[in-house]
């Protein structure tokens, strides 16, 4: 059995978490106490992930970057970077196809907070960055360990944004559950088999684990 | 001395209200915000702290600006001489009680006062407990304690005593007098509680609708007129029985219940649960020794 897919899988997974907890948490703590007016318009769009089909997703991006486009060519011609069937390109797309994922449990967290605890700290002579970092995240970590593992979780599952951008090269774009597809289709039913079973038992630790923290956690802060 | 002149409009489209403050407050005195929930008495202390900024006019304290419309002057929260104590306390729950105190704290010498203010509002034996293990007396007294870390001029309390019982209630109303006296603070406590207004209050200031209706000395804000007598106390109804030309209500005085001749006219305005006072005009005590 070849283990590149699945290790390819995880690889993309373990980034895009990493990129999305720096991106999430100013998005998360504006959408938690901002009252802006547009506030409803980025919640829909970090939202958007959840119901779109990903193929939707992964066409726009195959449009977007592709290099006889304007963000595609400048992205080639200035960067360097081809984000078209290529392993950057489908960290790009799973970072958006996982933001809700990483977003809204933050975004929850942060507001079951009191606004007075925040106030507190900004009467007590504390920043903002200062109170996000000791009050505000300690006080949320089962929402973080939510959001960094539904993130890692939901990016593993991924199938069609990954398939539309990042085709099925073998060793740059082809993640677990593609080559799960093409054994499928080569009827190679065994080695279908090994790759979903051990995804299958992968992700059940994964949750399980946090479930089991989290209950820990409960019950040592609110007994 | 804190002087305020400012307006700030709050509230939502339907139920606007707008506060209009013009007042001075005494260095060392210790003054009450008295009135009815949604009046804009949590507001005044917010405008105070600086967490929210009035539409106009200014705050000084000692004649040094921390807010003023004119100067574009604004000062943040944090430059502000001021300790807040919420209504719900608002510990840092993933700190213990020492380690809330010590995250207030900027220099080496407020570190170093620490250990003598858990002493003083006695929780050295809880010092390392997590918040969420303390009762609310417990927790109040740190979130007092923190509030003094910084050592401000003012203090600012928001009704802190509202969710406890009678008797640490009265514990803390003591704590907070010694302290405001002890440290020479000014102090503005919001609060609704009557017999905490007559222990703690040198003035009252009655905010109704975002203004001051009135203010004065607790007792002449709530006896509604100056009595002569010799001698009136706070107490609160806890019946009333109507005779034929009379009413006899009865009023809690401290652990007692005192009865007091009312006229029904009079009586129609009482129910059980008003506070009131109760207060002699002419007739001669007499004086027994205790042995």
């Amino acid at each position: 059995m070849n283990w590149e897919p699945l290790i390819l899988s995880f690889e993309l997974a373990f980034i895009t978490t990493m990129i999305l907890l720096v991106i999430s948490l100013p998005i998360s703590y504006w959408l938690a106490y901002s009252n802006s007016r547009i506030k409803p318009i980025v919640e829909t769009l970090v939202s958007m992930p959840l119901v779109l089909p990903p193929t939707v997703l992964g066409f726009y991006f195959l449009l977007a970057f592709s290099p006889t486009n304007g963000v595609g060519a400048w992205l080639e011609s200035v960067l360097g970077i081809q984000l078209v069937f290529s392993f950057p390109g489908l960290v790009v797309a799973s970072l958006v196809y996982s933001l809700p994922f990483m977003v809204h449990p933050l975004q929850s967290g942060l507001s079951t907070i009191p606004q007075s605890t925040r106030e507190a700290s900004f009467v007590l002579g504390n920043s903002r960055v200062r109170t996000l970092f000791r009050v505000l995240l300690p006080n949320i970590k089962p929402s973080l360990l939510t959001g960094i593992v539904l993130s890692f979780a939901h990016t593993i599952g991924e199938f069609g944004v990954v398939l539309m951008i990042g085709g099925n090269i073998p060793g740059k774009t082809r993640v677990a559950s593609i080559a799960i597809y093409d054994e499928v289709e080569a009827l190679n039913y065994d080695n279908a088999n090994y790759y979903s079973l051990i995804l299958f038992t992968i992700t059940f630790l994964i949750l399980l684990s946090v479930y089991l923290v989290n209950r820990n956690y409960q019950k040592q802060y609110f007994k | 001395m804190i002087e305020l002149n400012l307006t700030k409009k709050l509230g939502t489209k339907e139920h606007a209200f707008s506060i209009t403050l013009d007042t001075t407050i005494q260095k060392g005195e210790f003054v009450v915000l008295y009135g009815k929930s949604g009046a804009g008495k949590t507001s005044i202390l917010r405008l105070i702290s600086g967490l929210l900024k009035p539409d106009d006019g200014y705050i000084s304290y000692e004649g040094i600006p921390w807010y003023s419309s004119e100067g574009k002057v604004n000062l943040p929260p944090k430059k502000r001489d001021v300790g807040l104590v919420f209504q719900d306390y608002a510990l840092f729950q993933n700190m213990t009680v020492k380690e809330n105190l010590q995250f207030a704290a900027r220099t080496a010498g407020e570190k170093s006062q620490i250990e003598n203010l858990i002493a003083l509002v006695e929780l050295t034996d809880l010092k390392d407990r997590l918040p969420s293990s303390l009762s609310g007396g417990q927790q109040q007294r740190v979130a007092l304690a923190r509030a003094l870390v910084q050592q401000p001029q003012i203090l600012l309390l928001d009704e802190p005593l509202s969710a406890l019982d009678t008797n640490i209630r009265s514990k803390l109303q003591d704590y907070i007098l010694k302290t405001h006296r002890q440290l020479g603070l000014t102090t503005i406590l919001v609060t609704h509680e009557w017999g905490e207004i007559h222990k703690l209050a040198d003035r009252v200031l009655v905010i109704d609708q975002g203004r001051i209706s009135r203010e004065g000395k607790p007792e002449e804000i709530f006896a509604g007129h100056q009595i002569s007598g010799k001698f009136s106390f706070p107490g609160i109804i806890t019946a009333i029985e109507n005779q034929d030309v009379v009413s006899v209500v009865s009023v809690k005085v401290g652990n007692q219940i005192v009865k007091v001749i009312s006229d029904i006219d009079q009586s129609d305005d009482l129910k059980p649960g008003d506070h009131v006072m109760v207060a002699a005009k002419a007739f001669s005590p007499v004086i027994y020794k205790l042995e």
